[in-house]
């Protein structure tokens, strides 16, 4: 048994007939406009950690149709238990970038209070729910909150992602059989993008694809091509839909590629083989849709210079907002542990704070050792 | 019990003599009936009630939404209640034996126990895990470990369990009406073993208070769950040889009743601590670690530990492995004569 590899858009950025899901041209715009911000966001999340100004950082570059197709399928009232390569979901669910570098910084801007490594988000307001670095965990979360919708009587549908690595952690089995067997509104999107760390897909499975896995779960797996974001809408809002209408998930094998290191503490270029790095470079999502855009004169040079000054000036600005804002507190790193804090717990905040007090404790802070 | 036997006492007041196990029944379906939020799911739970009967009757009185049998999977029964808990409802996950709970401990300390802190309050996780626990009904390695220390060691759990039926109830209400995530581990030995009045109704014992067992002069025996009973039959005969014996029953692990374990410790001038998990740095290590750090100025002995030995759980040993009533009276002499 394979499955086809679904594609819209060819090289060339032109629709195959009867495949085009029409969008309206704003919306296309729009979609581009993400793309390319995501990108500049990356490009400076990059920057930012090589100048020493934050600590870490993990590109999605390459993966932009992939998250952002996908998430576009969904209504904003549904919830997204995202792994952490789909920067791209918070601009589309308009959360400020301000509040996105924030996070970076760790600062007392962060939704997260400075609690997790960057990227890590937690976007309550988006219904993009905290992500976590252990692999898969997220997905059987996606599972049981769907089996708690379809309790309450909510129509509500969650989308979760893992990436080719993911395949292979306990969570997939098991949200993907607990999601089946209770028939949750789940989409389950595994972004293939060829590597976990430096482990090539191959060595994640002997199945002929990730997608093929669907079937001993009982729910369909589809194949898309992931740089591709029309074709990844269309599949994902099929699987939405069905999620939506009660059929049940789908798994969505979006087949994509990490063009980036895996994250700033990495060095592909160790591991990764050239001349595969090239050819996927040529199948760049974001040229492709622009020559798609280009074909329905949607696209021209002011219409790029406008997104990409614009995706620029914009994420400067937020870097200069989120850079200024300060350190949380050292109090609050007991709080949110319970409720309230317990007894313990305040007797360990004085005990901090008394030395803090005699001076020397907590020099450091501010200071990332890199 | 059945639920029309629960169902005609409702709303009379007064106590109703039940073991535990009827107990933790009689809290889920207070609270299920309480709160539509409430669900319960593990393995064998639905139609069968149960391994241990711990949950029979919720799927007839509730229906297979709220009371369900769920794949052999306790990542899965875990990872789901995340999910649910997340989401809004109030689940209440049955892992059969604690022995099972291994595969789900990913879930439980990366997950569960951090979505509150890791998300800046804006995501959180009530609720409980139940699980029998600990040694006695000769489960050998699988089906009698006490490995409650792992769970009291990762900051974000609440970690509760009872001795008695009464408190049973109270402390599990409390646990599903918690917003925090709580390990409620139940000491199967002494599920159906010494009835006792339970309240019926609403009946809520708080987390985080301890409860004195008995009360004594000489010396402080600090205990939860099954070892409790053992404490007060050490106890009862130590008066005879004109010993009195103070018993602490924690009940909460997480977060520690200090202030009484702290009063009767200054009181007494002793301490015996017992548990029936391995000894090395099993919960009580972490008692006599906070009775050398706060009472040590207080004490005329050494803190005495009486715990499991630092061995895979016994099956055909296992009388000598727990401790036993002569354990813990050897335990208290040596806090006289050391």
């Amino acid at each position: 048994m394979s499955l086809e590899l679904l594609t819209i858009l060819d090289q060339d950025g032109k629709a195959q007939k009867g495949k085009d899901p029409n969008l309206p041209a704003a919306e296309l715009q729009k979609l581009y406009r993400l793309m390319v911000t995501t990108r500049a966001l990356d490009d400076r999340g990059l920057a930012l950690q090589r100048q020493g100004r934050i600590g870490f950082y993990l590109q999605s570059t390459g993966q932009e149709a992939s998250h952002l197709g996908a998430a576009y399928a969904l209504k904003d009232s549904d919830w997204l238990f995202p792994a952490y390569r789909q920067p791209g979901i918070l601009l589309l669910r308009q959360v400020p970038i301000e509040k996105v570098i924030c996070e970076w910084f760790g600062n007392a801007g962060d939704t997260s209070k400075g609690r997790q490594m960057p990227v890590h988000y937690s976007f309550r307001q988006a219904n993009f729910v905290s992500i976590s670095s252990p692999i898969g965990t997220q997905l059987t979360h996606a599972a049981g909150a769907g089996m708690a919708a379809r309790m309450r009587g909510d129509d509500t549908v969650f989308m979760t992602f893992c990436g080719d690595g993911g395949t292979s952690s306990n969570d997939f089995h098991t949200g993907l059989n607990f999601a089946a067997v209770y028939k949750a509104p789940v989409v389950f999107v595994c972004e293939n993008n060829g590597y976990a760390i430096s482990v090539p897909s191959c060595k994640q499975t002997a199945s002929e694809s990730m997608a093929i896995k669907a079937d001993a779960y009982g729910m369909p797996g589809v194949r898309v091509d992931g740089n591709d974001l029309l074709a990844v809408y269309r599949v994902c809002k099929e699987a939405v839909d069905r999620a939506r209408r009660g059929d049940g998930p789908t798994l969505v094998e979006t087949v994509t590629h990490r063009m980036a290191s895996h994250s700033s503490s990495d060095d592909a270029a160790r591991y990764r083989d050239a001349k595969d790095y090239e050819a996927w470079k040529k199948k760049d999502p974001i040229a492709r849709f622009q020559l798609y855009l280009k074909h329905k004169k949607l696209w021209n040079d002011a219409f790029e210079k406008e997104c990409v000054e614009g995706a620029k000036a914009a994420i400067q600005t937020a870097v200069n907002a989120a850079e200024a804002v300060a350190n949380p507190g050292p109090e609050t790193m007991f709080d949110d542990v319970y409720m309230n804090l317990t007894p313990q717990l305040k007797q360990q905040r004085q005990e901090l704070h008394d030395l803090m007090l005699k001076g020397g404790v907590g020099a450091q802070v501010g200071h990332f050792p890199l | 019990m059945t639920a029309t036997e629960t169902k005609a006492g409702e709303g009379k007041t007064g106590t109703k003599v039940m073991t535990m196990l009827e107990a933790i029944l009689d809290a889920m379906r207070t609270e299920m009936r309480n709160d539509d939020r409430v669900v319960v799911f593990g393995e064998d739970v639905g139609k069968k009630g149960g391994v241990f009967g711990a949950t029979a009757g919720l799927f007839e009185e509730f229906g297979e939404k709220r009371c369900f049998d769920t794949p052999l999977s306790e990542c899965g029964i875990i990872g789901a209640a995340i999910g649910m808990a997340v989401y809004g409802i109030r689940p209440i996950a049955e892992i059969q034996f604690l022995d099972f709970i291994y595969p789900a401990f990913d879930q439980i300390v990366s997950e569960a126990a951090k979505m509150r802190y890791r998300s800046g309050g804006e995501y959180t996780c009530p609720m409980v895990i139940r699980s029998p626990y600990g040694g006695g009904i000769r489960g050998g390695h699988y089906h009698s470990q006490s490995s409650e220390a792992y769970f009291c060691h990762t900051p974000g759990l609440k970690v509760v369990i009872p001795s008695t039926p009464a408190d049973a109830k109270g402390l599990l209400i409390a646990s599903i009406r918690d917003e925090d995530p709580v390990m409620f581990l139940e000491p199967k030995r002494i599920y159906r073993h010494g009835k006792g009045e339970v309240p019926l109704g609403e009946h809520v014992v708080p987390i985080g208070k301890a409860r004195i067992a008995r009360e004594g002069t000489d010396v402080t025996v600090l205990c939860y769950g099954a070892m409790v009973s053992v404490c007060e039959a050490a106890a009862a005969t130590a008066a005879q040889a004109g010993r009195s014996v103070e018993i602490v029953d924690l009940r909460t692990l997480v977060p520690l009743d200090e202030a009484t374990v702290f009063e009767s410790v200054k009181k007494t001038g002793r301490c015996v601590v017992v548990y029936e998990a391995p000894k090395t740095c099993g919960y009580g290590a972490e008692l006599s670690a906070l009775l050398a750090e706060k009472c040590i100025e207080h004490l005329e002995g050494p803190i005495v530990r009486v715990a499991g030995f630092d061995t895979p759980f016994p099956y055909t040993l296992e009388h000598l492995y727990m401790p036993d009533e002569k354990r813990v009276l050897a335990g208290i002499e040596k806090t006289f004569t050391w």
